[in-house]
């Protein structure tokens, strides 16, 4: 397998936990408790409303496509390989929208739709990083 | 919120008597950016009439402020290095406004040079944000797949084939304006719909035609109090409405991919300026993206969320259509080496004074010109009249 040159996430002490959870295969939201809202990316303090009284909770996994590009011309040379690949944002059903790729499908436009169901799937890339990527459902 | 009251108050309170570009725009490979800096700052004062002695307010993006006032020889009183992507040019003039009726300054200089196309030392990303940790291990990197992302979101609510025809009208209208622009990069490249339906994908749904160029220039504005300005070379032209700021970084951080900041600066910059969308005989969009412009159209107000496609269509934005957009050629055919948005802001002077030669439009008294940044994230709007 060559070697892995794509961006590798360098996580920050906010963000400990969230890359602890990917690599046990667990992906984890912060929730304010006090304008109940779940959000992303994590952070102490709630960005909806600026409160400190945030938690962690463990989200499902599910989720639906909200947008998708494919990709063609990689930005980075660790993804020439990988082109065309899917990009995309994925609605989670706990609210938050977040930023992966689509896998196991061709990245054909077809066989993409807004709001497919789509499920979480873990890449592992190095022993301290797992990304989370996502799958039709 | 912003106080209207008060930036009524800013209206007219500073006007632009420079503005030039780089010596050269395009591929410039034996230029540093800093040396088109100076080039577009030697320029523009020479357009001013005024020696760089005078200069005592100086904002830039980019670069901190004494990097290049170093660079120039500038030690100005007045100092602004707000770094909001290319929408950050067109902030510099609402800022520069602000200062110099404020008392800071006199006379303020803005500066850009960028080697987009043959930088020897490009910035390494600052690995510590959010978008290295989030976006970037999944290739989301770069405008051209976080604008494809939003364009994908709009053809989803407002129809695929609609859309698709707008970027294509905003592609092929854009390219005929810089066939008119002897400084424009593609000046002697005519496009045609099948041209752009024929060029190859970048990031599905965008074609090549879709995208921005990626060019080496500089440009650079003066702007001082209308006492100055009326013995200034070319007199001046009024900074009558301004609007700025940014809802996100990251493009999945951004709420409604359809609608950028715009809705905000393009109102607030017509209501300070007392005037309504039908009283501009310009409108100079940053064109990023043909997409950019689609969404920042409606965003601005010109018309409708969802009817960009209709407002567009028949090449209405092309020499000789009933509303003139992006005379430069913009981003997409004339020139853009990073941050753009500093170049919309010439072109609305040219055309205000008159000088845009074969792609001249008639009667050109009030101009918007509109910066976006980022990943659809910050926008400035500026209000131009002729004084």
């Amino acid at each position: 397998m060559a070697e892995y040159n794509k961006p590798i996430p360098i996580p920050q002490p906010e963000s400990d936990r969230y890359w602890e959870g990917t690599r046990r295969e667990e992906l984890w939201l912060r929730k304010c408790n006090d304008c109940d809202e779940a959000y992303f990316y994590p952070r102490d303090i709630c960005p909806k409303c600026f409160s400190r009284n945030t938690d962690w909770i463990h989200a499902s996994g599910n989720g639906s496509l909200y947008t998708f590009a494919i990709v063609h011309r990689p930005p980075h040379p660790g993804f020439v390989s990988d082109a065309p690949y899917i990009t995309a944002i994925v609605e989670l059903e706990e609210g938050p929208r977040v930023p992966a790729n689509i896998v196991g499908v061709e990245p054909e436009p077809e066989n993409l739709s807004i709001d497919m169901p789509l499920k979480v799937v873990y890449e592992k890339i190095t022993d301290e990083i797992t990304l989370p990527k996502f799958t039709p459902a | 919120m912003p106080v209207m009251s008060k930036l009524k108050d800013l209206s007219g309170a500073a006007e632009i008597v420079g503005v030039a570009e780089s010596d050269q725009i395009g591929k410039l490979p034996d230029k540093s950016a800093l040396q088109l800096h100076a080039e577009a700052a030697h320029n523009a004062l020479e357009d001013a009439g005024i020696p760089m002695s005078e200069v005592d307010g100086y904002l830039t993006a980019g670069y901190s402020t004494y990097d290049v006032a170093e660079y120039l020889g500038i030690q100005p009183h007045f100092t602004d290095a707000t770094i909001v992507g290319g929408a950050s040019f067109v902030i510099h003039i609402a800022h520069a406004m602000a200062a110099i009726q404020a008392g800071y300054c006199e006379v303020a200089l803005i500066t850009h040079g960028q080697s987009g196309r043959s930088d020897r030392a490009r910035a390494a990303a600052n690995r510590g944000l959010p978008s290295q940790q989030y976006e970037a291990p999944f290739g989301i990197l770069g405008p051209p797949v976080s604008y494809s992302m939003a364009a994908r979101r709009y053809m989803h609510e407002y129809g695929e084939d609609r859309t698709r025809q707008a970027l294509s009208e905003i592609a092929v209208s854009t390219r005929k304006w810089a066939n008119m622009n002897p400084v424009a990069y593609m000046k002697d490249e005519p496009m045609t719909f099948e041209d752009y339906h024929n060029s190859r994908w970048i990031s599905w749904p965008f074609h090549l035609f879709d995208c921005c160029l990626v060019t080496d220039a500089g440009a650079a504005i003066v702007i001082t109090t209308p006492e100055r300005a009326k013995s200034a070379r070319k007199g001046g032209v009024k900074v009558v409405g301004v609007g700025e700021g940014h809802d996100h970084s990251m493009i999945s951080q951004m709420e409604d991919l359809t609608l950028p900041f715009g809705r905000f600066t393009g109102p607030q910059a017509l209501e300070m300026a007392g005037i309504t969308h039908s009283d501009l005989d310009l409108t100079m969009i940053y064109d990023s993206f043909t997409y950019t412009v689609l969404v920042t159209l409606e965003s601005l107000g010109f018309c409708k969320p969802g009817e960009g496609p209709d407002f567009v269509a028949d090449q209405r934005t092309a020499p000789g259509g009933e509303f003139p957009l992006n005379t430069s050629g913009g981003g997409l055919s004339y020139t853009h080496p990073g941050m753009y948005g500093i170049f919309t802001v010439v072109e609305a002077i040219r055309q205000l004074r008159g000088e845009a030669g074969e792609r001249q439009i008639d009667d050109c008294n009030l101009a918007m010109a509109h910066g976006t940044g980022g990943n659809l994230s910050s926008t400035g709007t500026v209000i131009l009249a002729r004084d």
